[in-house]
């Protein structure tokens, strides 16, 4: 009787029972690279804005507040994107016949809202609420990272779950003076772990995992 | 019983050859029946039915089910269990007995663990659907994934998903490494040359040397020492699934026996159901003898004792323990609404199977058969009466309610017995539905024998 397979058979049947299992292996560690890259997390991936908008100059540079655009971070969930009269506080005293600003003279004319980019997103199923972790001491910059320093904004971390849980299970890391909350060149102490068990007991900050407490 | 009314476990005046030729003929030799041809088709249709009736849950998700508070397990549970229960039977004829040298299981294990197979594929479908958006099921399995949590290891469900993989994956590789010889039988015997090569593929090279079928040996052990203890773990994790909840009805220690005993009674109900009609048309009466129908019906007989026992223990234990809850429970059980389906139940799974004391029913094939369907009746209605009668009037009687299955739960439910009876004739056309090599060492010792 004729053979049914050549005897090459063997060696490739041999070959793909190994091959396939570290392909399976290569597939999980591809899938998990790219979960875990901009590509997919859109962090440090600065967006084109209508105007470039620069927060190193605005924040860093001249030293403006946060609260003086981000005018409801204190008392509302969300920390409020500027209306454009607020640019137009300062500029229309300067940069006034600045090319790169006509769309924001534009929307003053026409009452039209500049249409920003949204950089951070959270879904809407998660609660979040600004105005709580600024008052349990939690920085701008802890979450939206080194904001001084942005030309044009970026995401400094994921938002994803495992990050917010990162300080709700140890706000101890991350928690700084109330007075330093908006200080966007704020460096933490060396004795963090000292400090940050004085202030989670002072703030009276509970580690808060359970679900409800974001899905509600 | 004198051993010379023993019927025997295959027929004398068989040969090695006739055996395999027997057997590897109705995949092989002779032209495919018109029945299968029938049965397939119908099989098929009733499978469509299921795919209409998920493609629409998927569209508008579960609440085209009867499920609401305070039934928020129906149809789906109820199914799950039932499914899985039946599957038990093919792991405990294929590992406990074969670990019991328990020669009679030869003719009935392939196709008791290709019932298995398609009942967990069933059951698997249900808690799947029931999620509501399946296409996240994945979040079950604990893997470091971006919300930085793990599955609620606390959580009986979740021992469920570990157990019924488990069991699959186990009772799969079982089944295709018994099957590996028998693939190559028919490899050797296909006359075209797609049949040689699939077979071919499927057999993985086996020469019938003396190191593999020492490797196949070791092999069949070691599985069936890895699938015996799944056979009782595997309902003992679904059962925890109810008596983990603080529920009159369902938080009783009783559960995990009593849920093993009914799987294998609903699952020895289910392999006669499907061998009784099997071994007519396919002429196997040689092979699938009196002696295992008669074996089955006393082991039907055996758990059914048993689960007659859980019942009465639950109502014993309702008004033992005093518990106000417990004992409206099992009244609401026995007086309520759903009393006709508590009442059925007892008549299917307690009463009537008792005509299995007497040998002239165990030896009546007819009768054999309406007994298999009765047990796979009351078995169903057993998870009916446990899900529902324990949910629809619990603790708090302002939301109290009753559950009305929807006919999309009646097309799911029926569905999966497209999806089973559709792999079943696949199978019985396609793979070899009795062990060739394996009967052919029941051959030279008849009815005993020295070789397994």
């Amino acid at each position: 009787m004729a053979q049914i397979f050549h005897r090459s058979t063997n060696t490739v049947a041999r070959v793909s029972i190994y091959g396939s299992l570290v392909a399976l292996l290569a597939l999980s560690f591809a899938l998990y690279g790219l979960s875990a890259s901009p590509y997919y997390t859109d962090v440090n991936q600065p967006k084109d804005q209508p105007v470039p908008f620069s927060h190193r100059h605005h924040a860093g540079e001249l030293g403006i507040d946060c609260r003086y655009c981000h005018t409801s971070v204190e008392e509302s969930s969300f920390a409020g994107v500027p209306p454009t009269q607020t640019c137009m506080t300062c500029h229309s005293q300067i940069w006034t016949n600045s090319a790169m600003l006509e769309p924001v003279r534009a929307s003053y004319r026409s009452g039209r809202s500049l249409e920003w980019i949204r950089v951070n997103a959270l879904p809407d199923f998660v609660y979040f609420n600004h105005s709580i972790h600024i008052h349990k001491g939690i920085g701008c910059t802890t979450c939206h990272g080194p904001i001084a320093e942005m030309p044009l904004t970026w995401k400094a971390n994921t938002l994803q779950m495992s990050w917010c849980l990162g300080c709700h299970r140890a706000p101890e890391k991350f928690v700084r003076p109330r007075d330093q909350v908006f200080n966007p060149n704020y460096q933490p102490p060396a004795d963090q772990a000292v400090l940050g068990a004085q202030l989670v007991k002072e703030y009276q900050i509970q580690s808060l995992t359970n679900c409800s407490t974001c899905h509600r | 019983m004198s051993a010379s009314h023993t019927p025997p476990i295959i027929e004398p005046g068989y040969t090695f050859a006739s055996v395999s030729d027997k057997i590897s003929s109705i995949i092989l030799g002779r032209r495919t029946p018109r029945w299968w041809w029938l049965g397939l088709a119908v099989s098929i249709s009733i499978l469509m039915v299921f795919n209409l009736a998920v493609t629409y849950l998927l569209a508008r998700g579960v609440g085209i089910w009867g499920i609401n508070i305070p039934v928020g397990w129906g149809f789906a549970i109820i199914n799950f269990v039932w499914w899985i229960g039946i599957g038990h039977a093919g792991t405990l004829i294929s590992a406990i007995l074969l670990l019991l040298r328990q020669k009679w299981r030869t003719s009935i294990n392939r196709f008791a663990e290709a019932m298995t197979i398609f009942a967990v594929a069933c059951a698997g479908a249900f808690p799947l659907l029931h999620m509501g958006r399946p296409w996240l099921f994945y979040w079950l399995m604990p893997y470091p994934n971006t919300m930085g949590t793990w599955p609620q290891f606390r959580s009986p469900l979740v021992w469920d998903v570990f157990a019924v993989s488990t069991y699959a994956t186990v009772s799969l590789m079982f089944w295709f490494v018994g099957m590996v010889p028998d693939l190559a039988t028919l490899r050797d015997r296909a006359k075209n040359r797609l049949a040689q090569v699939v077979y071919g593929f499927l057999a993985m090279g086996w020469r019938g040397s003396a190191v593999h079928w020492h490797r196949y040996e070791t092999a069949s052990l070691l599985l069936a020492g890895l699938a015996t203890p799944l056979v009782v773990s595997v309902h003992t994790v679904v059962s925890f699934d109810f008596a983990i909840g603080i529920e009159a009805g369902w938080h009783a220690t009783i559960f995990p026996p009593y849920f093993v005993a009914g799987a294998i009674y609903s699952g020895f109900a289910m392999v006669m159901t499907l061998s009784i009609p099997l071994r007519k048309l396919y002429q196997l009466e040689d092979f699938i003898t009196m002696r295992h129908l008669d074996n089955m019906a006393k082991v039907m007989l055996a758990t059914g004792l048993i689960v007659a026992y859980g019942y009465m223990m639950e109502t014993f234990m309702a008004f033992y323990s005093g518990d106000t809850y417990e004992k409206f429970m099992i009244l609401n059980r026995m007086t309520g609404p759903y009393r006709n389906f508590y009442w059925t139940l007892i008549l299917c799974n307690v009463l009537l199977p008792q005509v299995l004391w007497l040998r002239r029913v165990r030896s009546s094939v007819p009768m054999l058969f309406v007994m298999s369907l009765v047990v796979n009746t009351g078995m169903w209605l057993e998870r009916f009466i446990i899900v529902v009668t324990s949910l629809h009037r619990d603790f708090l009687p302002s939301s109290w309610g009753m559950y009305y299955p929807t006919r999309w739960d009646w097309a799911t439910y029926l569905g999966t017995l497209g999806l089973f009876f559709t792999l079943m004739f696949l199978f019985l056309r396609f793979l070899p539905v009795i062990a060739i090599a394996e009967m052919r060492g029941l051959v030279p010792a008849g009815s005993g024998g020295k070789k397994e």
